[in-house]
């Protein structure tokens, strides 16, 4: 599985990766996390506001710091 | 009315905490407020906690508000309007979007690839960081309300003409490539519950406090050196109201200079308090928030130059223009 994180690499991006990786821990999964911080590339996404999360190039949610339990609903 | 008068006066101009300082600093500290020190530490302390107050209690409000409207909610609004009413539209909508430059691009390119027309996105690009509702209730708390409304009229029309400007203009073909090609992304938004925007708003009272604090105190140090150390004689040589230039010379100071509006407010406070024009106060006060060379530096990565500059020249030639109504009217709103 692969996993983006797309966001300017503001505090909010942190939180959402931080809550991924632990979302990820507790279903026992093993993904790979990229942060994208270009905005070019943000924007290639579709994305118009971050953070947003992606998983496996499929954008799931924007402009929203996921809690890890709504994280684990996307992953499964 | 005179219920309305009393309120406005505690509530927004803070008159309570004015006289709270006034007890601090000349019984506590006794300094005495005839001196130049005890006034500019009175004058520190009380715009700093009135600044930081309305600042939380503004963005708590406007945040709120800002969670009915998403930029992909915005976009699909404006998508269905033309002409002079997308213009308007583009630009009310500004007032009530984030704070931060830092979101104006992806928005920009966000926009600009859902086939928005670019004078809409334009006139949205340059009301959201001039005019936004916070600005105004502190126009009002600094000034008084027919200055904000003032304001927020005249922000709003540039806003308006500028984006007609540019889509006169047919600049399609000055924005970079890569803007105009992207997906657009329409995955179904979770409607948020109460708590959902109380969280949110809060999030952003603090994260807009931790970005702009420092540059409060440094506005409102700025403006009590002003208000009591400078004399006269010597801004009024610079910015006065003969000089017909004055306006020019802060508009064009305040162009690469990066000021949230909070921090640029009580600078403009102190100047028309040294007799500088209200509209030579605003346009610097104009310039510092709504042009800035990071801002300016983002903008050349999605669009080219000639754009940039039509951009540029309509926003300082606007700025300077509310300069000069706003001095040539200004006894008609102090």
């Amino acid at each position: 599985m692969n996993i983006k994180i797309l966001g300017s690499g503001c505090k909010k991006c942190k939180t959402l990766t931080e809550n991924t990786q632990s979302a990820l821990a507790h279903l026992g999964l093993e993904a790979d996390i990229v942060k994208v911080t270009d905005f070019a590339e943000i924007a290639a996404h579709g994305v118009m506001s971050t953070p947003a999360l992606a998983i496996d190039e499929k954008v799931v949610s924007v402009g929203k710091v996921l809690s890890s339990s709504e994280i684990e609903k996307f992953l499964q | 009315m005179e219920i309305f008068e009393w309120l406005n006066n505690q509530l927004l101009k803070m008159e309570w905490l004015f006289y709270l300082v006034r007890v601090l600093v000349e019984d506590v500290f006794g300094l005495s407020m005839a001196t130049a020190t005890g006034a500019s530490v009175h004058f520190f302390i009380y715009d700093v906690i009135k600044i930081f107050i309305l600042l939380a209690v503004l963005i708590f409000s406007v945040s709120w508000i800002q969670s009915y409207f998403p930029p992909e909610r915005t976009r699909k609004i404006l998508g269905t309007m033309t002409g002079f009413k997308a213009n308007l539209t583009g630009a009310l909508m500004g007032t009530i979007t984030p704070f931060c430059s830092c979101s104006s691009i992806p928005l920009f390119i966000g926009f600009t690839s859902s086939g928005l027309p670019l004078g809409v996105t334009f006139s949205f690009l340059i009301s959201s960081p001039l005019v936004d509702l916070a600005s105004v209730i502190l126009l009002a708390s600094i000034f008084n309300w027919s200055t904000a409304i003032a304001y927020v009229v005249v922000g709003i029309v540039l806003a308006v003409i500028g984006g007609t400007i540019i889509s006169r203009a047919n600049m399609t073909a000055y924005v970079e490539s890569f803007v105009l090609h992207n997906p657009v992304l329409d995955i179904p938004q979770a409607e948020l519950s109460r708590k959902d925007r109380f969280d949110y708003a809060v999030a952003q009272v603090v994260d807009i406090f931790l970005r702009v604090w420092l540059y409060v105190l440094i506005g409102v140090g700025i403006g009590a050196v002003i208000h009591n150390w400078l004399p006269e004689s010597w801004i009024t040589m610079v910015l006065g109201q003969d000089n017909w230039w004055s306006v020019f010379v802060a508009t064009l100071m305040g162009v690469p200079m990066y000021a949230d509006i909070f921090g640029t407010l009580p600078i403009a406070e102190a100047l028309v308090g040294k007799g500088v024009g209200l509209g030579t106060a605003l346009a610097f006060m104009m310039s510092v928030t709504a042009l800035s060379l990071p801002s300016l530096i983002m903008l050349k990565k999605v669009i080219k130059a000639p754009l940039l500059l039509l951009f540029l020249g309509i926003v300082v030639f606007g700025i300077i223009a509310i300069g000069f109504i706003f001095n040539a009217f200004a006894y008609l709103f102090i």
